[in-house]
C-alpha cells in the first residue's frame, strides 16, 4: 500500500530526513517512535506533501510521486487524496460545526451532494461516538472530542492511508483513551495507518510494526515485541528507558 | 486678546439668537429648508459613493492582499507599489489628479466616476493591509487541514481562510468604512454635489456657514452612528463560533 524509497528532506542546510525506506502492506498499522526533533512529524508531512521532500519516491496505492523533480500542482492534489492527516492540535475549522467540518471535504472537494455528505458525516460522527455533538462548534467540545471529529473529517474522504501525528499528546490524560479506542477500531477494520505516538500500550496492542527514528533515519524496526522488549540498537534502548522512566514518575 | 475677541463673537452669535426672535426664526427657517437638500445630497451621492466605492475597494483590497502574500515577486511588487503610492499621497491630491489632471492626457471623467475611482483605489489600498494581516493571523494549521482534505489554494481561501479572516477584519474594516463616509465630503472639491457641497452652496447664498456646516456634520454623525450599530451586529454574528469565555 505504501512504498517509500530513499526519502530525503532538508530545510535549507538542515537535513532532517536522511534517506527513509519503508514498505507498508495494506491494512497494516505502523507506529513511529523517536526522540524530539528526530524528524517524525516531517516524515508524516512528507507523505501528505504538506512538506515537499527534497528527493526520493513515495508510492501510495497506485499513485507514485517522484520528488527528484518538481511535481505539477494537479498531481500533488491527486496524491494528497490518497492519505489523510490527523494533527496533534486537531486543526478543526473553528467556524464550522462538527458536522460541517466532516462534510467539508466531501462537499467542496468531492462535489457530492449536501444530503449525501450529511448522511455520511452523521454516520462517521456516530462511529467516533459524537452523534449528539454534531451541531456543536469546536470551541464547545473537549480536546478528545475535537480530535475524534478530526479523525471523522479525515475519514470522510475515504483515504487509503491515515496518518496520525501524536494525536493524543495535546490531550488531558483522561481523554487519551477515547481517541486511542477510535484508532484501534480503525486498525481492526483494516485501515492502513502510520501513527507517530509514544503511547506504548497502543503500539503494543495495535501496531504490526514499530519504527524507531533518530536523526532523520530509521534506526531500528520490528514487531512491537522486538522493539519494546528486546531492542538491539543502543539508541533505541536509551530512548525506551527514558520514556519508561518518564512513565513511572 | 484673540481669545477674548472670539468669545465676544460667540456671545454675540448666541445673544443674537436668543434675544432677537426674528433672527431665531430666520435660522429655523433656513435649517428647515436646507435639511431636505442636504439629505438629498446624502442619499443621492454620499451614500451611493460610499457603498459603491467600498464594494469595489474591498474586492481590490482582497486581490491586493492576495498579491502581497503570493509567491510571485511581480505580483508582490505591483501590490506594494500601489499601496505605497495611495497611502503616501493625500486623498485630495489623488482626486484632483483623476478629475483635473487626467484631462491633460485626454482622459476626461465625470465627477461621480472620478470620485468612485478615487475612493475605490483608496479603500483598496488601506483595506488590503487589514485583509493581509487578517489572512496572516489565521494559523498555518488551517491551511494544512484544508490541504489534507484535498482542497486547492482557492478552495482553502474561500471556504476556510477568508471566512475566519473576515471575523478578524470587521473592526478595522468598519473603521475604513466610517472614514470613507466622511472622506466622501472631499468629492465636493471635484464638483460632486454631495451633502457637503450642498451645504457650501446654500451657505454661500445665505451666509449661515455655522448653521449649514453644523447641519451637515450632524447628518454625517448620524450616518456613522448607524454604521457603528451595524458593526456591532456583524461582530456579534461572527462571534458565534468563538468562545466568549
Ligand atoms: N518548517 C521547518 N523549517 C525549518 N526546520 C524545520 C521545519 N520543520 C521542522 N524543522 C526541523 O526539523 C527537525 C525535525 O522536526 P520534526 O518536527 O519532524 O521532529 P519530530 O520528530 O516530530 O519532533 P517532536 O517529537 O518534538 O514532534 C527539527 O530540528 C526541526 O527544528
Ligand atoms: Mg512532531
Amino acid at each position: 500500500m505504501i512504498e517509500i524509497n530513499n526519502l530525503h528532506k532538508s530545510f535549507g542546510s538542515l537535513e532532517v530526513l536522511k534517506g527513509i525506506d519503508l514498505h507498508v502492506e495494506k491494512g497494516q498499522a505502523v507506529v513511529v517512535i523517536g526522540p524530539s526533533g528526530s524528524g517524525k512529524t516531517t516524515f508524516l508531512r512528507c507523505l501528505n506533501i504538506l512538506e515537499t521532500p527534497t528527493a526520493g519516491t513515495v508510492t501510495i496505492d497506485d499513485h507514485k510521486a517522484d520528488f527528484s523533480k518538481p511535481l505539477p500542482k494537479k498531481q500533488i492534489t491527486e496524491f494528497r487524496k490518497q492519505s489523510a492527516m490527523v494533527f496533534q492540535h486537531y486543526n478543526l475549522f473553528p467556524h464550522m460545526t462538527a458536522l460541517e467540518n466532516v462534510m467539508e471535504g466531501p462537499v467542496t472537494v468531492q462535489k457530492i451532494s449536501k444530503e449525501a455528505a450529511r448522511k455520511k458525516a452523521e454516520e462517521l460522527l456516530a462511529k467516533v461516538g459524537l452523534k449528539e455533538k454534531m451541531n456543536e462548534y469546536p470551541f464547545q467540545l473537549s480536546g478528545g472530542q475535537q480530535q475524534r471529529v478530526g479523525i471523522a473529517r479525515a475519514l470522510a474522504l475515504e483515504p487509503k492511508v491515515m496518518l496520525f501525528d501524536e494525536p493524543t499528546s495535546a490531550l488531558d490524560p483522561e481523554l487519551v483513551g477515547e481517541v486511542l479506542q477510535v484508532m484501534k477500531d480503525l486498525a481492526l477494520e483494516g485501515m492502513t495507518m502510520v501513527v507517530v505516538t509514544h503511547e506504548m500500550r497502543f503500539a503494543k496492542g495495535v501496531a504490526d510494526e514499530v519504527l524507531f527514528m533518530d536523526e532523520g533515519r530509521i534506526v531500528e524496526r520490528g514487531t512491537p515485541k522486538d522493539i519494546f522488549e528486546n531492542p538491539k540498537e543502543e539508541r533505541t534502548q536509551q530512548f525506551l528507558s527514558l520514556i519508561q522512566k518518564a512513565d513511572t514518575i | 486678546m484673540m481669545k477674548f475677541h472670539r468669545n465676544g463673537l460667540a456671545k454675540m452669535y448666541l445673544n443674537s439668537i436668543f434675544t432677537n426672535p426674528e433672527r431665531l426664526e430666520r435660522l429655523l427657517d433656513i435649517a428647515q429648508s436646507s435639511f431636505l437638500p442636504l439629505l438629498e445630497g446624502a442619499i443621492q451621492y454620499t451614500i451611493p459613493l460610499t457603498l459603491i466605492s467600498f464594494t469595489i475597494g474591498l474586492m481590490l483590497a482582497t486581490l491586493t492582499a492576495l498579491a502581497r502574500i503570493s509567491t510571485v515577486k511581480l505580483f508582490q511588487n505591483i501590490a506594494r507599489i500601489y499601496v505605497s503610492i495611495i497611502r503616501g499621497t493625500p486623498l485630495l491630491v489623488q482626486l484632483s489628479i483623476l478629475f483635473y489632471g487626467l484631462p491633460t492626457v485626454g482622459i476626461t471623467l465625470e465627477p461621480f466616476t472620478a470620485a468612485i475611482l478615487g475612493f475605490s483605489l483608496n479603500v483598496g489600498a488601506y483595506a488590503s493591509e487589514v485583509i493581509r494581516a487578517a489572512i496572516l493571523s489565521i494559523p498555518k494549521g488551517q491551511w494544512e487541514a484544508a490541504n489534507t482534505i484535498g482542497m486547492s489554494y482557492s478552495q482553502s481561501l474561500k471556504r476556510i481562510i477568508l471566512p475566519q479572516a473576515s471575523r478578524v477584519s470587521i473592526p478595522p474594516l468598519s473603521n475604513t468604512f466610517i472614514s470613507l463616509v466622511k472622506d466622501t465630503s472631499l468629492a465636493s472639491f471635484i464638483l460632486v454635489t454631495e451633502m457637503f457641497r450642498r451645504a457650501q452652496e446654500i451657505a454661500a447664498f445665505n451666509y449661515e456657514f455655522l448653521l449649514l456646516y453644523a447641519q451637515a456634520g450632524l447628518i454625517y454623525w448620524v450616518l456613522c452612528f448607524l454604521l457603528s450599530l451595524v458593526q456591532g451586529r456583524l461582530e456579534h454574528r461572527f462571534d458565534r463560533y468563538v468562545s466568549r469565555a
